[in-house]
This record gives C-alpha cells, sequence and structure tokens, in this order.
C-alpha cells in the first residue's frame, strides 16, 4: 500500500440525520493516493448516504470533508467534480438517448455554447485507450448493455478525476466485465488515484481492497486488512448473538404454502409452510426476490403452483378474496402502495374494503360510519393526526405504517405477511411495531417476516429462511447460531 | 380561497390575454366583450341559445370526469359524439315515423350511449388488459370516428331526398319536448342533472371511490384489491357512453339529423374546462356555462365585427396556458 502521509480524501466525524434515522454517525475514514479502499455493510447501514455526501449530493450535518489536506464545502456534485471527485451511483445516470461520448460531456459547459461532439467522442476514445475499454463512442448510451453503461459511467467518473467512489460497481457487470472493471481501478491507482469502493459482498471486497472500513447502522464497526480473519468481518457487518423476543419454537403445523412458483425471479419453486403462532423470517438484501414472492402470496402477482391457507388453495382467488380469508399483506412501499397520500385517514382505512357494510349501503357511502370507524382506530392505534379526515399525505412515516397495520390486523387474520415492517422508522416505533407482530403470532396467527435487518429477524423469529437471487435458502432454526449462518447465506 | 382562485385566475388571464390578441389584430376589446355579453347572456335568445349549447358540454364534461378520475385520459369524444350523432340520426327518423316519438326518443338515448361506448370499446380493451396507451389510441379513434361518421352519412344513411348529403331530419314537432314553450330542449336539464350525477357518484359512492383510487395510484389500487383491469375497462365504457349521449342529445334536441362535414369539435374545448375545475362537478357546471356563452356570443361578434369565429379556441388555448400558472404556484408553495 502506497499510504503517503496526507491523504487525498479524509472524512473527519462526518454524520448525516434523516428523519428518526442517524444514517451516518461521526464516519472517520481516509483514502490515500493508489489505494482501493472497501467500504463494506449491508442495505441499510450507511453506504449510499456516505457516497452522496461525497458527491456532492447531500451535505453532511456534521463532520468535515478533507481534500488534499484543507476542509472542503461539496454543496453540489458540480463543486464534488471540480474537487476531483467522481462518483458512480449504483443505478444508470446516462441518458439513454445521447451516445456514450455525449454523456461524458454532461454537467460539463457554460450557457448556450455548442457542446463539441468531436472531441468529446475522441476524449471518450482516448480514455477507452488508456484503460483498456472497448465501447463505441457513436452508439447510444441506452442500447449499450448494463454492462457497458456501468463501464461508461465509470469511465466519465474517472474523467478529471483523483478519487473515485463506486457503488456497487459489480451488480450489473458479467465476470468479464468484472475483470475489466478490475483492470481499470489496477491503472487508475497506478496512476495515483484513489478508489472506494462500496459493496456488500465480503468476498469482493477483500479481492479488490488492500483495507476494508465495515459500516454498520451508520458507524465504522471495524477496520481492517487482508490478513484478517473472514469470520470477524462478518460479525462486524452482522453483530453479535442478540437475545430472542420470543419463547422456544412451536411445533409445525403447516397452515400455509407457496410451492411451485416459477415467475421471471424466482429460479426454483419455493417451498414454504407456516404453522399457526409461527414467524418465519426471510433474511436476505433487497431485490433478491422477496418482494415479489410477497406479491405472489397476496394475489397480486401471478404465480404457477399451491398456496394452501387452512388447508384450503387459495392460488385461484384474487386479492379481495385471499383477504376476506385472512391473509394479510403489509407492504414494504407504505405510502407508494400501502395508502393513497391524497385521501384521508379514514378513507385509507377502508381501502381494502370498499363497498362492504357498515361504511357503504347500496354502494353508497356513509360518512358517520367511516369517521366512527376511523376515530376508534385512531385512538387504539395510538396514530398521531388531527381527525379522521386528515390526509395521510400529511402523516409521518411512523403513523402511516400504524395505519397500514391497523388496516392489515383488523378482523381476523390468519396469516399476515411483513415486508419491511420497520424499514425506516424511529427506534420507538421499531419496538411497538415489532411487539405488535410477536402479539399476533401468540395469538395463533401464522407470520411471514421480510426483512434485511437480521437482528429484528433473530430477535422474532423461530426459523429464518435466506433469500438470494430469487432462491430460498433454509431454513435456519433460530438457536442461537443462526447469525453466522445466515450472514454467510446473505454475503454469498 | 386558492381553490377559488385557481379556478379565476386562470380565467381572468386568458380574458385579459384575449382582449391582448383582439388589440393586436385591432379589434377594441370592450366592443368585443360587451357584444359577446349582450348576445351571449343579456338577450332572452342569447340566454336561450347558451343554454342549448350547454347541453353537449355539459354531458361530454361529465365523459371526461369520469374517465380523469380513474387517472384515464379519454380524449376520443369528438369521434364518439359524432358516430352517436350519426346512428341516433340512422335510427330514430325512420322509427318516428313509423312508431311516433315516444318510442324513438327514448331509444335514441340508448342507441346514443351504446354507440360512444362502442367507439370507446377498443381502446378500453387496449388499456385495460394490453397496456396500451389510451391518450393514443382514443385520440386516433376519434380521427378514424369522424371519418367513418361522414362515410355513413354518404353512404349508408343518406337521405335520398335531399342533394347536400345528410341523413334523414327528425322533425322538428318529435324532438326532445321544449321547456316553457320556448327553444330550451329537455335535454339542457338532463345534461345538468347527468353532471350532477357523475359527481355525487364520483363522490359517494363505492365506484366512485374505486375509480378515484385507481386514478390516484394504481399501485395502491392493485394493493386493495380493486380489479383495475376492469374497473379501466368500466371507467372508459362510461366515458364514452356520455360523450355518445351528448352527440344524441344534440341530434335530438336541436338538429334532427346530421349533415356531411358536421363535426362541432366540442371534445378538446371541454378538456380544459375539467381540467381547470380539477374534476370538481359544480366548477365544471361554471365553467361550462361561461364557455357557452363565449362561445355563442363569440359568434355573433364574429358576424358583427369581422372576428375569425374560431377565436373562442383562442381563448380555450389561453386557458389551457393560464392553466399551468397556478398548478407552478402551488408547487412553489410546497
Amino acid at each position: 500500500m502506497a499510504a503517503s502521509p496526507t491523504p487525498l480524501v479524509e472524512l473527519r466525524q462526518v454524520g448525516k440525520r434523516f428523519p428518526g434515522v442517524l444514517a451516518n454517525d461521526a464516519i472517520d475514514l481516509a483514502l490515500y493516493p493508489g489505494e482501493v479502499h472497501a467500504l463494506l455493510g449491508e442495505n441499510g447501514a450507511g453506504k449510499s448516504t456516505l457516497l452522496s455526501m461525497l458527491a456532492g449530493l447531500l451535505r453532511p450535518d456534521s463532520g468535515e470533508i478533507w481534500l488534499n489536506g484543507s476542509a472542503v464545502a461539496l454543496d453540489s456534485p458540480a463543486a464534488a467534480r471540480a474537487h476531483g471527485i467522481g462518483a458512480v451511483p449504483q443505478h444508470s445516470s446516462l441518458i439513454p438517448t445521447l451516445t456514450a461520448a455525449e454523456n461524458l460531456l454532461l454537467g460539463e459547459g457554460r450557457g448556450l455554447r455548442r457542446p463539441d461532439r468531436q472531441a468529446a467522442a475522441a476524449r471518450f476514445s482516448a480514455l477507452c485507450d488508456q484503460f483498456g475499454v472497448a465501447i463505441d463512442p457513436g452508439r447510444l448510451a441506452g442500447s449499450l448493455s448494463l454492462g457497458e453503461q456501468q463501464l461508461t459511467e465509470i469511465l466519465r467518473a474517472l474523467h478529471g478525476s483523483r478519487v473515485l467512489v463506486l457503488d456497487e460497481p459489480t451488480s450489473m457487470l458479467t465476470p468479464d466485465g468484472a475483470k475489466i472493471l478490475l483492470a481499470i481501478l489496477r491503472r487508475a491507482t497506478a496512476d495515483g488515484a484513489a478508489v472506494l469502493f462500496i459493496t456488500h459482498k465480503l468476498d469482493e471486497a477483500l479481492a479488490v481492497a488492500a483495507r476494508v472500513t465495515v459500516l454498520r447502522h451508520g458507524r465504522v464497526a471495524g477496520r481492517f486488512g487482508q490478513g484478517d480473519e473472514r469470520e470477524l468481518v462478518l460479525e462486524a457487518m452482522f453483530g453479535r448473538a442478540a437475545e430472542s423476543m420470543r419463547p422456544g419454537p412451536l411445533p409445525p403445523a403447516p397452515s400455509h404454502k407457496g410451492r411451485g412458483s416459477d415467475v421471471l425471479t424466482m429460479h426454483v419453486p419455493v417451498a414454504l409452510s407456516i404453522g399457526a403462532g409461527e414467524i418465519v423470517g426471510i433474511a436476505g438484501i433487497d431485490g433478491n426476490g422477496q418482494t415479489e414472492l410477497a406479491e405472489m402470496l397476496a394475489g397480486q402477482r401471478a404465480a404457477t403452483g399451491s398456496i394452501m391457507l387452512d388447508g384450503r388453495d387459495i392460488a385461484g382467488l384474487d386479492v379481495a378474496a385471499r383477504h376476506r380469508r385472512g391473509l394479510r399483506y403489509v407492504t414494504d412501499d407504505r405510502l407508494g402502495e400501502g395508502t393513497v397520500g391524497a385521501f384521508p385517514i379514514a378513507l385509507n382505512l377502508l381501502l381494502k374494503r370498499i363497498g362492504d357494510a357498515p361504511f357503504w349501503r347500496h354502494g353508497i357511502a356513509r360518512k358517520a360510519a367511516m369517521t366512527a370507524h376511523a376515530d376508534t382506530t385512531i385512538a387504539a392505534n395510538d396514530i398521531r393526526a388531527p381527525g379522521a379526515w386528515t390526509r395521510v399525505g400529511n402523516l409521518s412515516g411512523g403513523n402511516v405504517q400504524k395505519l397500514v397495520l391497523a388496516r392489515e390486523l383488523e378482523g381476523a387474520p390468519r396469516f399476515v405477511i411483513y415486508n419491511k415492517p420497520t424499514h425506516g422508522l424511529d427506534a420507538a416505533t421499531q419496538a411497538a411495531i415489532r411487539r405488535r407482530v410477536a402479539a399476533q403470532a401468540e395469538g395463533g396467527v401464522a407470520c411471514l417476516l421480510i426483512s434485511p435487518d437480521l437482528d429484528e429477524l433473530l430477535l422474532l423469529c423461530d426459523r429464518i429462511f435466506v433469500m438470494r437471487d430469487g432462491r430460498l435458502l433454509g431454513p435456519l432454526a433460530n438457536d442461537g447460531d443462526t447469525r453466522r449462518a445466515a450472514a454467510a447465506l446473505m454475503a454469498g | 380561497m386558492i381553490r377559488l382562485a385557481g379556478v379565476a385566475l386562470p380565467v381572468a388571464g386568458a380574458l385579459l390575454a384575449s382582449a391582448l390578441v383582439l388589440l393586436a389584430v385591432g379589434i377594441d376589446p370592450v366592443d368585443y366583450y360587451a357584444i359577446v355579453l349582450q348576445r351571449g347572456l343579456l338577450t332572452s335568445r342569447g340566454v336561450t341559445e347558451s343554454a342549448i349549447r350547454s347541453a353537449p358540454l355539459m354531458l361530454l364534461a361529465a365523459s371526461l370526469m369520469v374517465s380523469f378520475s380513474a387517472g384515464l385520459w379519454n380524449l376520443g369524444g369528438d369521434g364518439q359524439f359524432l358516430l352517436a350523432a350519426v346512428a341516433v340520426s340512422a335510427i330514430c327518423p325512420p322509427l318516428d315515423a313509423r312508431a311516433g316519438p315516444w318510442l324513438a326518443l327514448p331509444i335514441g338515448v340508448a342507441v346514443a350511449l351504446g354507440a360512444g361506448a362502442g367507439w370507446a370499446a377498443l381502446p378500453a380493451f387496449l388499456k385495460a388488459w394490453r397496456g396500451v396507451n389510451e391518450i393514443v389510441t382514443t385520440l386516433m379513434m376519434s380521427f378514424l370516428g369522424a371519418s367513418l361518421a361522414n362515410a355513413l352519412i354518404k353512404l349508408a344513411f343518406r337521405d335520398p331526398g335531399t342533394t347536400v348529403p345528410q341523413t334523414r331530419i327528425l322533425p322538428v314537432a318529435d324532438r326532445l319536448p321544449r321547456l316553457f314553450g320556448g327553444t330550451v330542449h329537455a335535454g339542457v336539464p338532463l345534461a345538468v342533472g347527468v353532471l350532477i350525477a357523475v359527481h355525487l357518484t364520483l363522490a359517494h359512492t363505492a365506484w366512485g371511490f374505486r375509480l378515484r383510487t385507481l386514478g390516484a395510484s394504481p399501485r395502491a389500487a392493485r394493493h386493495a384489491g380493486i380489479d383495475v383491469p376492469r374497473t379501466t375497462f368500466a371507467a372508459l365504457l362510461v366515458s364514452g357512453a356520455l360523450a355518445g349521449l351528448a352527440g344524441g342529445v344534440d341530434i335530438l334536441g336541436v338538429w334532427g339529423g346530421v349533415r356531411a362535414d358536421w363535426n362541432p369539435g366540442f371534445g378538446l374545448s371541454v378538456v380544459a374546462l375539467v381540467c381547470l375545475a380539477r374534476l370538481n362537478g359544480w366548477v365544471v357546471a361554471g365553467l361550462v356555462a361561461v364557455f357557452s356563452v363565449l362561445s355563442v356570443g363569440g359568434e355573433s361578434a364574429t358576424i358583427r365585427l369581422g372576428v375569425p369565429s374560431s377565436f373562442s379556441l383562442v381563448f380555450v388555448a389561453l386557458l389551457l396556458l393560464f392553466l399551468a400558472v397556478p398548478e407552478i404556484l402551488a408547487r412553489a408553495r410546497r
């Protein structure tokens, strides 16, 4: 490692708070010229927030960012670029209708001056040659493969930068693309650049980086070099074993089964059974098919195979019929899908019972009944709102989630799917929701808890599956040594 | 207050800007607006004309309220209107001659509803079950519908007794009953009633709530267990039926039949009014009334001052432009 005394970039006690969440807490991190430094952590650990601050998209609430020995204010993406920081976000930010070379010009130039396309093409070709990439500068970005788009973005970020920040750069790359990426990074660091490589994959971090910093719940949980043990890094990522909030596992009495689902993201049939009073967890990094599974169970997404609820096949039933049979789905997207922000609380509480008595009679709304129902529900569920007819869009995230839970758990639920029920909420609300999930199970309801937060799953679940690439791995009994096994399955 | 300003501001802005346009072409806007007001509202003939004009506009507005509530853009109102008008003109005069108006008129209304819904069915199906953008399909079907209507008049339903290509004409005595012995026909209160009924349905019934949920968030609608394709299909069909009713009422109440190349083109002017009213039925009714006065009075002013008859379209265009202003203000407020 060519660590010279002054780091290229240094984060000193950098913190960032979002409503209810401390995304980054007093982070110290130094990048030296010529090094690849990995930032490792599970989803929600605060990696992307850190990237956004380095890219000038977010401003830190506390702490300082130092560049070449002096504190700087990165208050816009242009400022970050001017300071020589090139950031590549996780999802493509190329303009698909411009050519690869023209995308190089984005954010450059002033006023109405016509951009010099030929010079851009020449510069793009030179960059390709320099880093050993073969992409035609004249091709439209939209026609490039995802991997080529990713490499184009990396070239664009490298152009005129000394510091390169990459967020999950291999997620879109084929194994060959990943090799090209490593070659690019080697050349860039040989020229004295520093690379911050953000990833959730342990093996990848250890393979590319000389030094690894692990983030967990927004804090630095450990710093490692190449000689350190894998086990220690895993423990830093996922934490030590925690006490379970639940009594011992219940005897399995299958009341629910999803089988033979072969929709796109499901590579193999999924087999799953959950007993009354049991909480089964699904761990995994976001986007591995968890939401698709939940939607198939809820009836929102086509599925083949059979789904048995209380001994009856409900696979042919639609969302409303499954709801009536006691299948409830607490969606992970409470504002986009679970509620309608423009509608008042009273109506959102009845979204899944439209037309039912006593709230509608002969198809006509009865406002008094709706108001009474909403008032009762608001009081019983500690929803903080001015009244029954307050727009849901004006409520805080925690109160929206309480509303969604109140709606889904009303009546006689038999099987409840919780998809990331505590995501993005403050600690007190999270605890209240977890207590509620546990209490439901005590009452004999079968629960499926999908969460990227392993701690939450270990706290609540009887058994835990890990979902990766659409496959359900496990199950692991929650009996003490589950954390390490689950973490290993998650990180791949 | 903000809602009221959201309506009044664009209307005032469009009136003012229209005045500037008039000034620019050398016409005194005060003269123009005086004539418009005089001939559109302040004479008994004018107010009658405006009321009659408002009937198809109210029904087209009701049609748009249904589809807009569900987040769907039925821009095919003109085609649905014309085809329904032609269908009514083809069926009612001969039926009337044989069975009299008490059978011909109700059947005419039913035919109008059916023809409008029928012409909306294909875009509705494509949107509901194939995800094809309804803005494009309804608009395309509107052009096709206007051409088909013409072809039908000239080729299939032409009255052999006339030299001008047109359908047979329903006798004046057998059209929709006149009110108070004047010229205002029963279609006017019918249209107002339908508009109010649509408003109340959307605001206070389970079906209206399903439509509004779908319009506000298709994902939430799917999550809530609403049958999204069926609801989409139904909304566009009802919207088409109401546009058809507008054509039927105009024929049964005013014209009695259709001439080739007749196309009042109400549909797209009404789009602006319904958007401006934010789907509130009461505001829609008020705006349609204002627009009826402007267009009836504007036609008189055309003759008196030499302003092109399409000038009321200039007003509508400006209205659309000024419609964007409160939107921008509302966004800045947030």
